[in-house]
């Protein structure tokens, strides 16, 4: 158990967390429990509400995310002092940008572009 | 006089060029490129979520996904990542052997996530939903087949890496070698809970 102990100190003064053997049991079992229950609730058909089962199933989906982020690749804001973490929110902050606005621009591209309203449009500018 | 201006200047600038232990900076490096693949596989996320719902007349996801096979899947996806932390954890406590056996197990995982990906393929291309079918296949296909071609590659690497840590040992080297990959599978893992959440559970609903 101390040998453990010391092997753990030896591998900080490194700079490179690589976990134990709990932390990763205790990671692959969140893991599970948080795969587990969308896929069950989707197999079983979902709530009343699709927006309530999407929405639930992409919360399960964030908070495993971050279980992995944690527990496999062993984020925390003092790795490379600071500039893994700071790289990562960048990213996120680009990703999410990236897709809502896609997402936006397109929904409201498609909505403007029925036939039918093209149509009323071509009607309006008949008259 | 020229004395007194270096010493000076030692206040303010380091003169000699310090240095770094070799490979201090590359994981930080290679995190900063699994950040530019995880921007690719955004852009591959919003075009699935822009032509997602353009079926052509054609199948939609209700038709073709199989749950169970995509849970199956996922299973193999999570215990590959877990036997790969067990292989950190083996080359940590400097055990060639264990480091190999779980390397070999990860790669087995990985192989089953590969063959039974590659069999929804081949199914989906027979029954005539192949990429070319709609706008809703075509991004399918695209993104599901960028992460399998990681995992492909992944696995690819992975082999690299048994023989590297066969021939040499567990020097420096590889275990930084290890760490990259220990980063690139467990990312992908990531990835794939985007994958199974927003094209296959929410396709489901």
């Amino acid at each position: 158990m101390s040998a453990e102990h010391a092997h753990a100190a030896h591998h900080d003064d490194h700079g490179h967390d690589h976990g134990s053997h709990a932390s990763y049991i205790k990671g692959f079992l969140l893991s599970v429990i948080l795969t587990a229950i969308p896929f069950g609730l989707v197999m079983a058909g979902g709530f009343e509400s699709r927006a309530l089962t999407a929405v639930t199933v992409i919360g399960f989906a964030v908070v495993q995310i971050l279980v992995h982020m944690v527990y496999f690749l062993h984020m925390n804001g003092k790795q490379e002092e600071g500039w893994t973490m700071l790289s990562t929110i960048f990213t996120v902050v680009v990703v999410v940008i990236l897709l809502a606005g896609s997402l936006w621009v397109m929904y409201h591209m498609n909505t403007n572009m029925m036939p039918q309203m093209d149509h009323e449009l071509m009607q309006g500018f008949g008259s | 006089m020229s004395h007194a201006t270096t010493d000076t200047m030692r206040q303010y600038w380091e003169l000699e060029p310090h240095h770094h232990p070799e490979g201090a900076s590359t994981s930080l490096g290679f995190w900063v490129y699994l950040m530019s693949d995880c921007l690719m596989f955004a852009v591959l996320f919003a075009v699935y979520g822009v032509l997602g719902t353009s079926f052509a007349a054609g199948p939609g996801p209700k038709d073709l996904f199989d749950l169970e096979l995509v849970a199956v899947n996922t299973a193999m996806l999570l215990l590959s990542s877990i036997t790969f932390g067990f292989a950190m954890l083996a080359m940590g406590k400097g055990d060639q052997r264990g480091t190999l056996r779980w390397l070999a197990v990860t790669l087995f995982f990985g192989l089953c996530f590969l063959a039974i990906e590659l069999y929804e393929f081949h199914h989906l291309i027979h029954i005539g939903a192949g990429p070319q079918r709609s706008g809703f296949l075509s991004a399918f296909f695209t993104l599901v087949g960028t992460h399998g071609l990681h995992v492909t590659f992944g696995s690819i690497w992975l082999v690299t890496l048994m023989v590297q840590i066969t021939r040499t040992g567990l020097i420096p080297a590889n275990q930084r070698r290890m760490v990259c990959l220990s980063m690139f599978w467990h990312f992908l893992d990531v990835i794939w809970i985007g994958v199974f959440t927003f094209v296959y559970l929410l396709g489901m609903i």
